[in-house]
């Protein structure tokens, strides 16, 4: 069964439409990519399925609910959690002062302690710096902080877009085993990346978008082996 | 002995600067607003004091009915006058903001008339040690703004909510997607703030018992002052301006030379502090987010 269904989802800016109607969904347990150059809708899809943004037309349902015009911090508490573009981690909170954020969803969580202490064995860099303000951390270790606080929540499907832009080559491989192990605990993985190689190979199925539409779509090994996404963005 | 006594008299003014100050930068800080109508909350919570000393005498439960009004009036303003205007220009806001400030002055006038009403809370003495001679009143302002200051603090940096309320602040969309709502926060904002501005009212009518429409005009414009000397948005920025404020204001007054331009200098120096740094004492340079 599908967790997360997106119907004809379109999203509008003022007279640009950046999503045309798409349509996709994500397994339980799969891990699927979105790829496609910039601006082709990616980081509108995240966040229209999450609720930051408004959709026109067409509808999501996750988890058997209809969240197409439920607001954000209702979805998140329904088990869905994102990793933004960007990090976005609370600059003038302490890492683990982030990480309780990434909890907020948990109503009197009796083992909070005990998923602090997850994240920080998964993560040994945060634990080395919890008491450190998150502005101060550097570019990989913010990435870190917001894999791990968006992992605070217990997310039945967890949504990273671009996690690893701007992360030097060793770095990206990390983010790309932390994601693969994320996975095999049990969360249903929503990728959206630029790196389209790195993350064709971790996906079970991926979509590619162009200019707001699903153009391609496949098993991970079919995109890669794709005459057409290798020429757009396997560099050959 | 006599400089002593009027720091403590500014400590005392500043402390209630600071906490109307802390009402505007909160909710700078939290809903990217000014909300012009704050100073007028405190005016409010002052006629909720005279009210229910005139038929119960008390000037404790005064101060109570105060808070649980003007915390009422300030969720409700929130709601019914700025939410539908979330995400419009910032210009509209402000002038929303301009109109609540009349409509609640206006209001008063029309119930209580323009006439200044006296409100003697308590006339509590003064006590004398160590060779200074200090209004009670004065300790009791200062002494119950620090412990809210504290609790305040203590609240932000260490509960659930206070966190919340950090990350809000500081990036609306993440916080979203912690599963924080938004608008409860905000609404939160708005209590706090309203609750501080009843407290203000009640030091302000301890040491001055004359009351009427325009009570909340001029603090709130010192305070809203102390808020950005201390930089917008810093919660200790506006206890700091405030204190400043109020130092300064006792100070002024003391000097018959410059008394009668106090006001001015407290203005010129939000323009000096302002000239050498832009973001306020405590304010911190934050990229805009597109």
């Amino acid at each position: 069964m599908a967790l997360l269904e997106v119907n004809n989802l379109e999203v509008r800016y003022g007279v640009i439409t950046a999503l045309k109607g798409i349509s996709f969904e994500v397994k339980e347990g799969e891990i699927v990519t979105l790829i496609g150059a910039n601006g082709a809708g990616k980081t509108t899809t995240m966040q229209s399925i999450i609720g930051l943004i408004p959709s026109q037309s067409g509808s999501v349902i996750y988890d058997g609910h209809d969240i197409t015009k439920m607001p954000c911090h209702k979805i998140v508490h329904l088990g869905m959690s994102q990793v933004p573009e960007g990090r976005r981690v609370f600059q003038e909170l302490t890492v683990y002062e982030n990480l309780v954020m990434g909890g907020y969803s948990i109503k009197n969580n009796a083992n909070f302690k005990e998923d602090v202490d997850k994240i920080y064995e998964r993560f040994p860099r945060l634990a080395e710096r919890k008491n450190q303000i998150a502005g101060t951390l550097s570019g990989g270790e913010q990435q870190m902080l917001a894999m791990g606080r968006a992992m605070m929540s217990h997310p039945k499907l967890l949504m990273l877009d671009e996690p690893s832009m701007g992360l030097s080559p060793l770095l990206v491989d990390e983010v790309f085993e932390i994601i693969k192990d994320f996975n095999k605990e049990g969360t249903t993985v929503l990728l959206v990346e630029q790196n389209a190689g790195k993350s064709l190979a971790i996906s079970d199925r991926a979509y590619v978008l162009e200019n707001g539409q699903i153009v391609l779509s496949g098993t991970g090994k079919e995109l890669m082996s794709s005459e057409e996404v290798k020429k757009a963005y396997l560099g050959g | 002995m006599k400089f002593i006594e009027t720091l403590i008299n500014g400590l005392s003014m500043g402390s209630t600067y600071a906490m109307i100050a802390l009402g505007y930068t909160m909710v700078y800080g939290i809903a990217k607003m000014l909300n012009f109508a704050h100073g007028d909350v405190i005016m409010v919570g002052g006629y909720m004091i005279f009210v229910t000393m005139a038929s119960l005498g008390n000037p404790i439960l005064g101060l109570l009915a105060a808070v649980v009004f003007c915390v009422a009036l300030g969720v409700t303003i929130e709601k019914i006058a700025y939410k539908p205007l979330r995400g419009a220009s910032p210009l509209a806001v402000l002038i929303t903001a301009i109109g609540v400030s009349y409509l609640l002055q206006s209001t008063a006038q029309i119930i209580f008339g323009s006439a200044p009403k006296m409100v003697n809370v308590a006339d509590l003495g003064n006590v004398k040690f160590a060779g200074l001679t200090v209004p009670v009143y004065i300790l009791v302002t200062l002494g119950c703004s620090m412990v809210i200051m504290l609790v305040l603090s203590v609240f932000v940096k260490y509960t659930k909510t206070g966190r919340a309320m950090i990350a809000v602040s500081e990036d609306k969309g993440a916080a979203q997607l912690m599963g924080i709502n938004v608008n409860k926060i905000i609404m939160i904002t708005f209590a706090i703030g309203s609750a501080l501005a009843a407290f203000a009212g009640f030091f302000m009518l301890m040491k001055s018992p004359s009351l009427n429409n325009t009570l909340g005009a001029m603090p709130g414009i010192k305070a809203f002052t102390a808020a950005v000397i201390g930089g917008i948005g810093s919660i200790p920025g506006a206890m700091l301006g405030g204190m400043l404020m109020g130092v300064v204001e006792a100070i002024s007054l003391t000097i018959p030379a410059i008394a009668p331009y106090t006001d001015a200098i407290e203005f010129l120096i939000l323009i000096v502090i302002l000239l050498v740094r832009p973001t306020g004492i405590l304010g911190k340079k934050r990229r805009e987010k597109v």
